[in-house]
């Protein structure tokens, strides 16, 4: 049950964040050069990362559940401690936190500049569009076949990523903007921490391990996860005010 | 052949990431966790302190880096 429950919140918000970021790539050139083939590159996107899900995650299925748990737990391994390393340097002051405006206003300008098209479909903003969704979309549909196949939960964690892109562009509509004042870093941290956690946790089961405490383990290796992360931004917040400090006493 | 060369960077920046000493770093850990689990020892410890000394190493690395550019 509870391991259920953080599959969903891992995943709904694992697919918010990368919403969110394709939300104002499409925004962008949705405004600037119309919708249409706007939205017909994010059908194709939708349909090819749907298509990669359906077709991966049954097939996984006919792995052993040991193998696949090595292999799944050690990619969302990866996965994890790259949006963590991310989120802590971003936290800690040594690498600008992602600005969705910034982003809005390239995105807008760049759409702007491009050559208008001449058919009936705009390729720049079929293409760019495209792009932007599946990029965005391919690491969650990774993280919606791991954590689907290694729970043999494939239909939650589908549900958990399309009720995300359905929270986010609700949203989006709504302010009819980006959503600039989503604490993007704060939910990456947060599912970096669940990420490297469940890696960390199916990666031993595959490789043989017996947990103590069974399923239970993964909260305290959750709790690990985040005590390390939280220690290690604070000593480079405390690393980043030491000159200013010293400069000030001078 | 570009195609392809786009195609081997697109998956490893995917996968690996940043820092390729991550990736080595698990995988060592990976190994060292199934040896102590085929030799019936406790196993449990490589992962957890591997992924946080990794994530420790990794980010003071950068931050060592960027202090400096």
């Amino acid at each position: 049950m509870s391991s259920s429950v953080l599959l969903f919140f891992t995943t709904f918000l694992a697919s918010a964040v990368e919403a969110v970021e394709a939300l104002t790539i499409v925004l962008a050139v949705g405004t600037v050069r119309g919708w249409r083939s706007t939205l017909y590159g994010v059908a194709a996107a939708t349909v090819v990362l749907a298509g990669i899900v359906a077709a991966l995650g049954p097939a996984l299925s006919a792995i052993p559940i040991s193998t696949l748990r090595l292999v799944v737990g050690a990619l969302l391994l990866s996965f994890g401690l790259q949006w963590l390393r991310k989120a802590v340097l971003r936290a800690g002051g040594y690498k600008p936190l992602h600005d969705e405006a910034a982003a809005f206003a390239s995105g807008r300008a760049e759409a702007g500049s491009a050559a208008a098209s001449r058919g009936r479909v705009d390729w720049y903003s079929f293409t760019v569009a495209f792009k932007g969704v599946l990029l965005e979309g391919l690491e969650v549909a990774f993280i919606v076949i791991g954590f689907g196949s290694g729970q043999s939960r494939l239909g939650l964690a589908a549900g958990a990523a399309a009720a995300a892109v359905v929270v986010v562009v609700a949203v989006g509509v709504v302010v009819h903007g980006p959503l600039e004042r989503v604490p993007e870093n704060t939910l990456k941290y947060v599912v970096g921490v669940l990420l490297t956690s469940f890696g960390v946790f199916w990666a031993g089961e595959g490789a043989g391990v017996d947990w103590p405490g069974s399923d239970l383990a993964i909260l305290a290796i959750a709790a690990y996860v985040a005590l390390v992360a939280l220690g290690l931004t604070r000593s480079l917040r405390r690393r980043r005010e030491r000159p200013r400090l010293v400069e000030a006493k001078a | 052949m570009r195609y392809v060369v786009a195609f081997v960077r697109f998956w490893w920046n995917f996968i690996v990431g940043d820092d390729w000493r991550v990736a080595a770093g698990l995988l060592v850990a990976l190994a060292l966790t199934w040896i102590l689990a085929h030799h019936g020892l406790a196993a449990w410890w490589p992962l957890p302190l591997g992924a946080g000394l990794l994530l420790v190493g990794s980010v003071a690395d950068e931050a060592r880096k960027s202090g400096r550019a």
